[in-house]
Parts: structure tokens; sequence; C-alpha cells
């Protein structure tokens, strides 16, 4: 699986954080960091993760 | 597998409830209805970057998901009645369809305000259609705008106003602060002086008595006697839901369509209700039925209705897992974010700051039988991130059932 960030969509409201904790994270000056190719057992995690993001910013391939 | 369950509302939550429907393991067809003639498009931005053109209205469609890639839409077309014991829904166009589920995701519409005065030049903001007339009502030269209600969109809409440089913004509401209803006096004192210190007017504590004008409004009239002169009006006064197509089916349909813990209708187990139009109880709080206008109710109701209607059409036992969603909401407003986790309205008698001051980036709590209920944030990327910080504290309460 695959995961994108649009990163000019991107808000940083970190919903997604919420809900895959192990493929998204804030740095420290509030910023998004992911992991691009997560593993397959975390598809349900970084679909929600996509569901909740309020700017339709994250695409799942794969 | 055969039979059909039948989605109506082609928003957010028809959207999700169609995609819950094949994740819960349904793969007979699903069809949704939808009296819009667009696929399902995000709101949020309507009343903000779409309004103030930062963002093109295309950008606004939501991907469905690839398992949902076999589902039937019915764009434009309504739901106009509802025989639910003989499982079947009635369309505009003079159709019938028989469904073995139904899922109502028929959301809201804006309330309009019923007052003497002419109807044109008074928007209200709802749908695409809705925001692309207003952005160009806006956007001509020298408009004066008036919003009538100073709720989340009335405060979002005079924020996108002033920042489209338009001359005149003022914000009427018979309440004496900005969102005081769901926030409280502490940030709605707050939200006051932002929006003041930005160029928005506002005219507190009084209602609209009429509009001025013969063709076109040209002012609205105050209950206090004073007239605002106005070329743009906005009614942004609360909504109500669309449930007039299911009447004469013994359904409670007072506020919305109320729900069991499993988002099931009236007790029928092929009837859920989903999004803003459902009013269910929340096992994280008090067991009272709610509607929730936030745009993470409709994905959260979709994914706990869909297991339990799909359980039920597969004839599977269910797990009786309680529905407990944690509210949250944001609205950007010129500069600043309000971020909201829980159900501060539960706790608006005893509102503290918990981090921060409310002249800078502040955290709010909520207060309410001995326990942290509700946090909004107002300010910057900082204050979002510290009301992020009690979040983990809200989701571990203890149910507050009484
Ligand atoms: C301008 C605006 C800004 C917002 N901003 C925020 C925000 O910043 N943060 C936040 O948390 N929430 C926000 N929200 C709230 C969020 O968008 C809603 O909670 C969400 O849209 C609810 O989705 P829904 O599918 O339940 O209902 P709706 O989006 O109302 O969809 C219902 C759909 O059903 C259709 N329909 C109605 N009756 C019928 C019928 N009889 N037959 C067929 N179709 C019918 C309607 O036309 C509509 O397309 C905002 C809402 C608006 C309007």
């Amino acid at each position: 699986m695959k995961v994108v960030v649009d990163m000019n969509k991107c808000q940083d409201h970190g919903q997604c954080v919420f809900a895959a904790p192990d493929v998204f994270s804030l740095d420290d000056g509030g910023r998004l960091a992911y992991v691009p190719d997560p593993d397959d057992a975390l598809r349900d995690e970084v679909e929600e993760a996509a569901d909740v993001c309020p700017l339709q910013a994250i695409r799942i391939e794969g | 597998m055969t039979g059909r369950v039948l989605v109506a509302g082609a928003s957010m939550g028809g959207l999700r409830a169609a995609e819950q429907l094949r994740a819960a393991g349904w793969t007979g067809a699903v069809t949704v209805v939808g009296d819009e003639p667009h696929m399902p498009y995000n709101r949020p931005p309507l009343s903000k970057e779409v309004l103030a053109g930062k963002a093109p209205f295309e950008s606004l469609a939501f991907t469905p998901k690839a398992a949902a890639a076999d589902v039937e839409w019915r764009l434009g077309t309504k739901a106009v009645g509802a025989r639910l014991d003989e499982r079947t829904v009635t369309l505009d166009d003079g159709s019938t369809l028989a469904y073995d589920g139904l899922v109502v995701a028929t959301g809201m519409s804006p309330r309009r305000l019923r007052c003497p005065g002419p109807l044109t030049g008074r928007h209200t903001v709802r749908t695409l259609a809705d925001a692309r007339g207003l952005r160009e009502a806006l956007t001509r030269p020298g408009v004066r705008v008036v919003v009538v209600g100073a709720g989340f969109i009335g405060c979002e809409v005079a924020a996108t106003a002033v920042g489209l440089g338009v001359r005149e913004v003022t914000v009427v509401d018979p309440l004496p602060l900005p969102l005081v209803g769901p926030l409280g006096e502490l940030l709605g004192r707050a939200l006051l002086r932002r929006h003041e210190e930005r160029g928005v007017r506002f005219a507190l504590g009084t209602g609209v008595a009429a509009f001025a004008g013969e063709d076109r409004v040209t002012g609205v009239v105050l209950a206090d006697g004073r007239v605002l002169a106005a070329d743009v009006v906005v009614e942004s006064v609360g909504s109500v839901a669309n449930v007039a197509w299911l009447e004469g089916n013994g359904l409670d349909l007072s506020d919305g369509v109320l729900t069991d813990e499993s988002l099931r209708a009236g007790g029928r187990p092929d009837v859920v209700a989903v999004g803003d139009v459902a009013r269910f109880p929340n096992a994280r709080y008090d067991g009272v039925p709610r509607r929730v206008e936030h745009w993470s109710i409709p994905a959260d109701t979709a994914r706990h209705a869909a297991k339990a209607l799909v359980a039920h059409l597969l004839g599977r036992d269910r797990e009786p897992a309680p529905f407990a969603p944690l509210p949250t909401f944001w609205s950007d407003q010129h500069d600043f974010r309000l971020q909201s986790f829980g159900a501060p309205l539960l706790g608006l008698g005893d509102i503290r700051v918990l981090d921060g001051d409310p002249d800078g980036d502040v955290v709010v709590g909520y207060h309410g039988a001995d326990r942290l209920l509700g946090v909004v944030a107002l300010g910057g990327p900082a204050a979002a991130a510290g009301a992020a910080r009690y979040r983990a504290q809200l989701l571990q309460q203890p149910a507050l059932t009484v």
C-alpha cells in the first residue's frame, strides 16, 4: 500500500494522526510527517485517516 | 446475494454509508438517491476557501473508495415519500424503489427568516449552488453585507467577506456575543474582539424585524428600530432536518430522525439514519439522543449503522458495541482556528481556561459532573495542538450515565 498526502492541501488538522498514529505524525513545528509505504496490516487505520482528513488530502494507492 | 440497500441523500453521510455497507460485507445492490446534481462533495470549504476563491469548486468532490465503485448513483432525484411497512420509497420522477435496507442520510436545509420584505438579495450557505451565488454577490464592488446569525457559518462567512475586501460586513444576532450558545461567554467575548479587530461590525442583542427594499433587499430593519444598509444578506440562522419524505410512518421526526444506539429508526432493524439528520444517543455521555452537526459525525454514524444494518440483512449475530463517538469540529475564521473535542455544550456551566489566555492562543475546558466534558482551542496551530493533548483525557472519561 502506498500513501500520498497532498501537502499543498494539508492544513495540519492532525485528525489522521489520531486515526493512524503508526503512519502519521506531526513534527515539532506542527507539520505533518508520514510513512509513505506502510504495512498492509495498517490498511484499516490508513483508510480511516483518509476519511477523517477535512481537506481530503490523503490518497491510498494499491 | 440479492436485495438492495437504498441510501437517501448523496452527501458525505450517503457516501460514507455506501462505502461502509461494502466494508461490513454487503455485496448486494446499493442505490444512492440524491436531490443535488453533484456527486458527494465536502461542505466546510463553502463558507471558507471556496467562498474566498482560494479553492476551485471542482476541488470539493470526495473520491469514493474503490470498494464502492459499483454503487448506483441516482442524482438530481428526490425522495418524496416512503412506506416503511412495505419497504418502498417514492421518487419525484414518479418511480417507486423497493429496498431491503434503508439508510436515511438526507441531512439539513438552512432555516429561513420569516420576515416581511423582498426575497432577492438574500442568501444561505449549504450547497455548492448557494456558495457560487454568494461569491458572485460578495465580489461585486462596493457591496455591504449583513450576516444574520452569529453562529459558526455566520462567523465564517463574515470573516471570509472581510478577507474578500467587502466594504461593510455586519453580523446581527439576538444573543449578546457570537457563538455564545455553543461555546459560552469566555470564548464568545474573545471571538467578538478578534472579529472586530479584523473589521467585522456587530449588531448584537437584537433580531431582524423586516427587510427593506422594493424588488431587492436594500437594508435590514432590526427589532430595536435601527436600519442597516445592505446589498447582500446572508441568513445563517440554523437548519432544519430534511425528513418530510418520511412522514406517515410513525417515526419520531420532531428533530431529525430519532434512533436507538445502533442508529435504527423507530425500532426497525431495516432502517438506519446517519449524519446530521440522525438524533442518536451517545454512550459516552448521558444517553439523551441528540443531533450533532459536525463533519466527523457522518463517517462515525455510517460505520456503526452499516454494521448494524448489514448484520440484520445477512441474519448474522451482532456484536453489541455501544456507539460512543468523540465529537470533534473545527472552524476557520480570519487567521485563527477553533478546534473542539468532546461535548462543550454539556459543560457550559463550568468553563475554565486550561492553557494560555483568551487574548492569544487559548485552550478552554468545559466541565460538569466532576469531569472534563469538552475542550475548545482558539488561536493558531499551537492552540490546536494544545487541545489535542486533552483529547486522550476526554477519551478515557467513563460514561456520564446518570
Ligand atoms: C457551509 C458549511 C460549513 C461547514 N463547516 C464545518 C466545519 O468547519 N467543521 C465541521 O465540523 N463541520 C462543518 N460543517 C458541517 C458538515 O458539513 C455537515 O455536518 C455534513 O455536511 C453533514 O453531512 P450529511 O451527509 O449528514 O448531510 P448533508 O451534507 O446535509 O447532505 C444531505 C444530502 O441529502 C440531500 N437530500 C435532502 N433531502 C433529500 C431527499 N428528500 N431526497 C434526496 N436527497 C435529499 C441534500 O440535498 C444533501 O445533498 C459545515 C457545513 C456547512 C453547510
